[in-house]
C-alpha cells in the first residue's frame, strides 16, 4: 500500500484543480443495479455542500494536473508554476469505489491535464471507466471529461462506459479562446459535440429497436464556459448556449463565473470579484430557455443585451411586457402562469389543478405556498381586491426590490432556488 | 362528545382505527397511540387492535379513488408523527368516501392540504436521509451507518439504500427511535437494538472498525475542504442546505 500522506497530498492537488468545474449534477442516467453490483443512478443525490454552498455530488478529480498546454484561465496550465501530481488508474478506482461504499458520492466525475498527448490521456480515463464498470460491477455515476482531439474511437469507448460526457467549450466565443488558449481549437470541441451527438442518437434509436443495444451516454452531453473573463455580453452568451441546446442537444450548459487565478494582463486582475450575481441570473435565463417556454430574445435583445442584476429576468420580463398581464389565474393557461414572476413551475401546476374544485382566491394561494408578494401585481384571483393602481414598471421594481426579502436577492449559486 | 380512539401506533393500526370510525358511527374522535393515552373521566375511549382486514378493505377503497402518489402522501404524513396527523388523516379519508370524484388535488381543503405539506416534508427528511447516511466499515465487512432523522424515514429510505447497496452488508440505526434496517444481501429486516450512547453517536467505535475506514474518512475530509473555493463562501447557503442538526454523524463537518 502506498503512503496515506501521498495519497492524500495527491487527492488535496487533485480535487483543488478540478473544482472550478462547476458541473456537478449526477442525473439524468437510469442505471439500474440489476446485476447484484455496486450502485445505482437516479435522480442525483447531493450528499454535502461545500462551504460555498454547492453541491457535492460526485468525486471531482482530475486524473493529473500536468499539462502540456498553457490556458490563461486554468490553474493547471503549463507556465503556471504549482505542484503537480498524478493519480494511477488503480488509485482513482480505488477511491470511487470507497467512498461510494460509504454513501459518500453518486459517482466520479474525471478529467484531466493533458500529458504527452489527447490519446495517451483520454485511454487513460476511459480505462478508469472500464473497470470501474466491468471489475467492480458499477452502476453508479460516471461523467467523463473529454480531452480535445481525442480520437473517434476513444470518445466512442467512453460514450460505452460513462454515462455523461462533457466537451468544454471554455470560451463563449471563439475570438476569446483564441486570445486565451491559443494551443486550442474551437474546431477541436465543435466536432467531438457533433460526434457525440450522433452517437447518442444513433444509439437511442438502435435501442428502441434492439434492446440489448448498448447504451452510449444515457445521460447525454454537457458544456461549460467561462464567464467574465472576457467581454462578452448575456446575449452572445445565451445565443451560444441556446445553439448548443439545439444544434447538438446538450443537456445543460453550465456558466462559470472566473475566478481570479493570475496576473496575466489578458484577464481581469487578481482580486476582482467573481461575478457571482451574473453567474446566477444567466442560470435563471437559462432555465427560462429550457423549462419556461422563453426564447433568447426574449430574455436579452440587441438593444439590451445584458441581463439585469437587480432583478431576475422573469421579473424584468415581465416589466418590459406589462401590456400582457394582469392574468386571471382562474382563467388562464399554465404557459402563461408559469410566466407570472414569483410562480414557479410547481406553483402553476397546482393552480391549474386546484382551480377546478374551487375558484381561488389569495387565501387559497396563500395556503398552497404560492408566493404572492411579487405575483400580486400580475395577477387577479377570485377576489375584488386587486392591484388598481396602474404602476409603471419603476414603480413596481422599486416595491419589490423594498421587500428586501434575500430570497429575492440573487442566490449565489448553481443549484439555485428558482423565482 | 369525543370518543378517545387509541391504537398501536402502526400504519395499519390507524386504517384499522379509521374503519371503526365508520363501523361504530363515531362522530368526534380523538387518537391517541396508546402508550401515552391517560385517560380523563371526561372522554369514553375505544381501542382498536390492529387488523389485517379492516385495513386493507379501507386501503382498497383508497385506492379506488386516488391516484398511487396521494396513497404514498397519506402514509408520508403518517410518518411525520405529528401530534394532530391522525385526525387530519381521518379527515382526509372522510373527505375521500363522501365525494365520487378524487378529491386529492383540492388544495382549498384543510386536511388535503396539510397531508401534502407534511408528505413533502417527510419526503424532504427522507432525501436528506439518502444524502447524509454515512457508512463506516467495521472488521466483519459490515456497512453501519447512524442517523437521527426528524421524521420516521427508515421504511421509506430502504429500498433505495437496498438497490444501491445490493452486494454489501449494511445496517442503518436510527438513534432516536431505537430501530435499524439491516441488510443481508438478500432481504432487509428491520432490528431494534440497543447500543451504548458512545457507539450510537458513532464515536469510538475505532477497536471494531476496518484497518482502512480512517484512512477514507480522512481523504473524504480532505475532498471536502479541497474543493472549497474560498472566493465564494455563503456560510447562509452552506447551512440552508446542511442544517447543524445532522452534522454528528457526518465525518466531514466532525473537523
Ligand atoms: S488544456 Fe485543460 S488542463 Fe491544460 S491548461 Fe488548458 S484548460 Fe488547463
Amino acid at each position: 500500500m502506498i503512503s496515506e500522506d501521498r495519497i492524500r497530498e495527491k487527492l488535496a492537488i487533485l480535487a483543488d484543480a478540478a473544482k472550478y468545474d462547476v458541473s456537478c449534477s449526477s442525473s439524468g442516467s437510469k442505471r439500474k443495479n440489476d446485476n447484484k453490483g455496486l450502485g445505482t443512478t437516479g435522480n442525483g443525490i447531493c450528499h454535502a455542500y461545500t462551504e460555498d454552498g454547492r453541491c457535492v455530488s460526485l468525486l471531482k478529480i482530475l486524473l493529473t494536473n500536468h499539462c502540456i498546454y498553457d490556458c490563461a484561465y486554468c490553474v493547471s496550465r503549463k507556465s503556471n508554476d504549482i505542484k503537480r501530481a498524478a493519480f494511477t488508474v488503480q488509485e482513482v478506482v480505488d477511491l470511487t469505489i470507497n467512498f461510494y461504499r460509504r454513501n459518500y458520492i453518486e459517482g466520479l466525475f474525471l478529467s484531466s491535464g493533458i500529458f504527452s498527448n489527447a490519446d495517451y490521456t483520454m485511454e487513460r480515463l476511459v480505462l478508469i471507466a472500464k473497470k470501474l464498470r466491468t471489475e467492480h460491477r458499477f452502476n453508479g455515476y460516471i461523467h467523463l471529461k473529454t480531452i480535445p482531439g481525442a480520437s473517434d474511437e476513444l470518445m466512442k469507448e467512453a460514450g460505452l462506459y460513462a454515462d455523461r460526457l462533457s466537451v468544454n467549450v471554455e470560451m463563449p466565443t471563439e475570438k476569446s479562446l483564441q486570445l486565451l488558449a491559443p494551443d486550442k481549437k474551437r474546431e477541436d470541441m465543435i466536432k467531438p459535440m457533433h460526434y457525440l451527438k450522433e452517437q447518442i442518437v444513433q444509439h437511442t434509436e438502435e435501442k428502441k429497436l434492439i434492446k440489448a443495444t448498448p447504451t452510449f451516454a444515457p445521460a447525454g452531453q454537457s458544456t461549460q464556459m467561462v464567464i467574465g473573463a472576457t467581454p462578452e455580453t448575456d446575449l452572445q452568451i445565451l445565443g451560444m448556449a441556446d445553439q448548443f441546446y439545439r444544434r447538438f442537444q446538450l443537456r445543460r450548459v453550465y456558466y462559470s463565473g472566473y475566478v481570479p487565478i493570475s496576473n496575466d494582463n489578458r484577464l481581469p486582475a487578481l482580486g476582482t470579484p467573481v461575478p457571482m450575481v451574473r453567474e446566477n441570473r444567466l442560470y435563471q435565463a437559462d432555465w427560462l430557455l429550457r423549462f419556461y417556454g422563453f426564447t433568447v430574445n426574449e430574455i436579452v435583445s440587441p438593444d439590451a443585451p445584458l441581463l439585469d442584476m437587480d432583478i431576475d429576468p422573469k421579473l424584468s420580463w415581465a416589466l418590459r411586457n406589462l401590456q400582457l398581464f394582469p392574468i386571471d389565474i382562474n382563467q388562464a393557461d399554465l404557459q402563461l402562469i408559469k410566466r407570472v414572476p414569483g410562480i414557479g413551475i410547481g406553483s402553476a401546476e397546482k393552480i391549474v389543478a386546484a382551480r377546478r374544485f374551487n375558484k381561488l382566491n389569495w387565501e387559497h394561494l396563500k395556503k398552497m405556498g404560492v408566493p404572492i408578494t411579487r405575483a400580486r401585481y400580475f395577477i387577479t384571483c377570485h377576489s375584488a381586491d386587486f392591484e388598481r393602481r396602474d404602476l409603471t414598471p419603476v414603480a413596481i421594481k422599486q416595491q419589490i426590490l423594498a421587500l428586501g426579502n434575500s430570497k429575492y436577492s440573487a442566490n449565489f449559486s448553481p443549484q439555485l432556488s428558482m423565482f | 362528545m369525543i370518543t378517545v380512539v387509541t391504537y398501536d401506533g402502526s400504519f395499519e393500526g390507524l386504517l384499522t382505527a379509521v374503519f371503526e370510525v365508520y363501523e361504530y358511527k363515531l362522530a368526534e374522535v380523538a387518537f391517541s397511540r396508546s402508550s401515552n393515552y391517560q385517560d380523563t373521566i371526561f372522554n369514553t375511549t375505544h381501542q382498536v387492535v390492529a387488523s389485517g382486514d379492516k385495513c386493507r378493505r379501507v386501503w382498497k377503497g383508497l385506492e379506488h379513488k386516488l391516484s398511487a402518489k396521494a396513497l404514498g402522501d397519506l402514509y408520508k404524513a403518517f410518518l411525520s408523527e405529528q401530534p394532530d396527523i391522525d385526525n387530519v388523516l381521518l379527515d382526509y379519508i372522510r373527505h375521500v368516501f363522501a365525494n365520487t370524484v378524487s378529491v386529492e388535488q383540492d388544495f382549498s381543503h384543510p386536511a388535503v392540504l396539510r397531508v401534502v405539506q407534511m408528505a413533502r416534508m417527510v419526503h424532504r427528511e427522507k432525501h436528506r436521509m439518502e444524502a447524509f447516511v454515512r457508512f463506516q466499515l467495521t472488521r466483519d465487512h459490515l456497512y453501519y451507518a447512524v442517523v437521527e432523522p426528524d421524521f420516521d424515514v427508515l421504511p421509506l429510505i430502504r429500498q433505495h439504500f437496498q438497490d444501491r447497496y445490493a452486494d454489501q452488508l449494511w445496517l442503518i440505526y436510527d438513534a432516536r427511535r431505537k430501530y435499524g434496517i439491516y441488510y443481508d444481501k438478500e432481504s432487509v429486516t428491520t432490528v431494534a437494538m440497543h447500543f451504548s450512547e458512545e457507539v450510537a453517536a458513532g464515536k469510538d467505535i475505532r477497536s471494531i472498525q476496518d484497518e482502512q475506514e480512517g484512512l477514507y474518512q480522512l481523504l473524504w475530509q480532505q475532498y471536502f475542504s479541497s474543493v472549497n473555493i474560498l472566493a465564494r463562501k455563503n456560510t447562509r447557503l452552506h447551512i440552508q442546505h446542511m442544517p447543524r442538526r445532522y452534522w454528528k454523524y457526518l465525518p466531514e463537518k466532525l473537523l
